[in-house]
């Protein structure tokens, strides 16, 4: 069984916003200095929601583990730090003309190159990258490759060639199956991500990196960078927040609260 | 092919035969577009039993409005309702196309995208028309930036978040058209199947339209701090939300999360406690009218957005201010 896991590395998402910076003139993030760049966070998990299917289904089931991703050579510590936590071999769409086209190319190239390896029984993606918080990507890769997608996942399983997802919504909990070759996008709800082993992470450095250009996946130029995108950025900014905070103070916990239930009652909202 | 230029179309939820806050929201939005950029507004409603949705939906700002009436779509389903959608689209021809950014639109939108083979802006704050062009304002970085996009292909198909537009108060003289359309679903089509659905029914005032909303985040030291919240709450007829981190650690229901991948509110007064401010949870409170925080740390982000601050330990605050706002009621 094959498992593809499409993931997106980004700027650390943690940092204090005080370190956050963008070049208004040229539209970018302007990296912080030193910090190495990360797998986006739902994107690890849905690495993890690969490892448990494997785990669930044991060895005989066969599963490969092959990591997508686009990234020109800056980097290549997150990748493999997806393949030391236990993915069996990475793709990379390394040619600069790959990056920042926007998710509706991105979910093109990345169709592309799933129909390239070919055979994929199941496509786990992030709900939506922490950067970009667009959610477009993992839904988009679906309809091109005509397969039924399932968002927002917390569990997900396969059984006999049917994936089961638990999905969350606002008010519960919806169970949802499709059959296979499937595309899922996972929630942060899936939980923990596990650590990389010594063993995996020594492993790691020995597995196939496949670095793949536009012609290998059978693109031209008109389906990658700016001549295929949809969408122009024209402005990308920090807004400004103008609000002073009034410290309320008190010397106990009840004059605290007493001062600030009478905050509440002049506002009249109490 | 021509550009699309028939106005603004807006696909509006229905929840027990009436349409949602953020559909109403949505329709002054397309009011403000079609204002500057000529057109009509047309309100797509899926749904079953919705008597009155047509009426409501044009005192609210529609000039049609299409109803698509059906006991499989009682409950959204991306796959169901796609086909329908895609073809409505293609003969309204609207030059803009407006989604929910809720749970369902979230879900929606992307698919309709690829097949309508245009991009989509997701979790716009605002649109106004520059040069004839729709320009989408969103959030990104998990909060942290905005960006402004415009799209080379129409229709410009967008998501907006709920509480980012004023409905428009309704005028029920107002008059516009009702159609009933026919689906063209083929039930056989569907290859994704719903085999459960699990619902907890919240208690209390809905988090979306309570006047006051208590966010609890770590800084409450586990499960006990959120029944405070859960008192004052009840005491002044708020609703009690969280942050991410509190409800990964599953100190209160799921449904309390409150941000970029949760629930969006805009209240009247929103008090933060134990909350750090991370950009992905003030995603989803940033709105509100007043943000008053109590955290133990002076240097909190919180405190950059909020009117009122309090450093201090909300596991003593807290109940000193459920009892003093019991004074204040007696």
């Amino acid at each position: 069984m094959k498992i593809v896991v499409c993931v997106k590395q980004i700027q650390n998402p943690e940092i204090p916003s005080a370190q956050f910076r963008i070049d208004e003139q040229a539209k970018v993030l302007i990296p912080v200095s030193g910090l190495q760049p990360v797998l986006s966070p739902f994107d690890e998990q849905a690495v993890e929601a690969a490892l448990r299917i494997r785990d669930s289904l044991g060895e005989d089931a066969d599963v490969e583990i092959t990591i997508v991703t686009i990234a020109s050579k800056a980097s290549r510590a997150p990748i493999k730090a997806a393949l030391a936590l236990g993915a069996d071999n990475a793709v990379l769409l390394s040619d600069s003309v790959f990056d920042g086209s926007g998710g509706y190319v991105t979910a093109r190239n990345l169709a592309e190159a799933i129909r390239t390896i070919g055979d994929v029984d199941l496509i786990l993606t992030g709900r939506q990258a922490a950067d970009g918080d667009a959610g477009v990507v993992g839904l988009g890769i679906a309809e091109i490759l005509d397969i039924p997608a399932i968002t927002f996942a917390r569990d997900v399983r396969i059984n006999d060639g049917v994936v089961t997802v638990q999905r969350v919504l606002q008010d519960g909990i919806e169970t949802v199956e499709a059959d296979l070759p499937a595309l899922v996008t996972i929630s942060n709800e899936l939980g923990k991500v596990r650590h990389a082993s010594m063993r995996e992470t020594m492993r790691a450095a020995k597995k196939p990196v496949n670095e793949w250009m536009p012609d290998d996946i059978g693109l031209d130029e008109t389906q990658v960078g700016s001549t295929a995108m949809r969408y122009k950025l024209e402005r990308l900014y920090i807004p400004v927040n103008d609000i002073e905070c009034e410290f309320i103070g008190g010397d106990t916990p009840a004059d605290i609260a007493a001062a600030l239930a009478q905050h509440m009652r002049e506002a009249k909202l109490i | 092919m021509t550009d699309n230029n028939n106005g603004v179309l807006v696909v509006v939820e229905v929840s027990e035969s009436q349409p949602i806050d953020l559909g109403l929201e949505m329709l002054a939005l397309a009011r403000y577009l079609t204002d500057s950029m000529g057109g009509i507004v047309t309100a797509v409603a899926f749904g079953t039993g919705m008597e009155t949705t047509g009426e409501t939906l044009i005192a609210h700002g529609a000039d049609q409005v299409l109803i698509n009436d059906n006991s499989i779509f009682a409950n959204f389903h991306a796959e169901a309702w796609l086909p329908d959608l895609s073809k409505i689209i293609a003969e309204v021809a609207p030059a803009i196309v407006l989604i929910g950014h809720s749970e369902s639109g979230t879900d929606l939108a992307p698919r309709l995208a690829f097949r309508l083979d245009v991009d989509v802006a997701t979790g716009c704050e605002s649109i106004e028309v520059m040069n004839g062009q729709p320009h989408m304002t969103r959030s990104c970085f998990g909060g942290l930036a905005r960006e402004v996009v415009t799209f080379t292909k129409t229709p410009t198909l967008a998501t907006v978040r709920s509480k980012s537009q004023q409905a428009l108060p309704p005028m029920m003289e107002r008059s516009g058209e009702i159609k009933h359309v026919d689906s063209i679903l083929d039930e056989n089509s569907i290859r994704t199947r719903v085999v459960n659905r699990e619902t907890e029914k919240a208690d209390g005032v809905k988090m979306e339209s309570a006047k006051i909303v208590i966010g609890g985040g770590l800084g409450l030291g586990g499960p006990e701090g959120f029944k405070t919240l859960n008192e004052i709450a009840e005491l002044v007829d708020g609703a009690v939300g969280a942050s991410r981190a509190a409800c990964d650690l599953d100190w209160c229901p799921r449904s309390y999360q409150i941000g970029l991948s949760g629930r969006t509110v805009a209240p009247e007064l929103y008090i933060a406690v134990g909350i750090s401010g991370a950009s992905h949870h003030m995603a989803g409170c940033g709105n509100s009218k007043t943000i008053v925080s109590v955290n133990s740390d002076p240097n909190a982000e919180i405190f950059k957005s909020s009117r009122f601050g309090i450093v201090g330990n909300s596991q003593e605050i807290m109940p000193a201010l459920a009892e003093e706002i019991r004074k204040l009621k007696a």
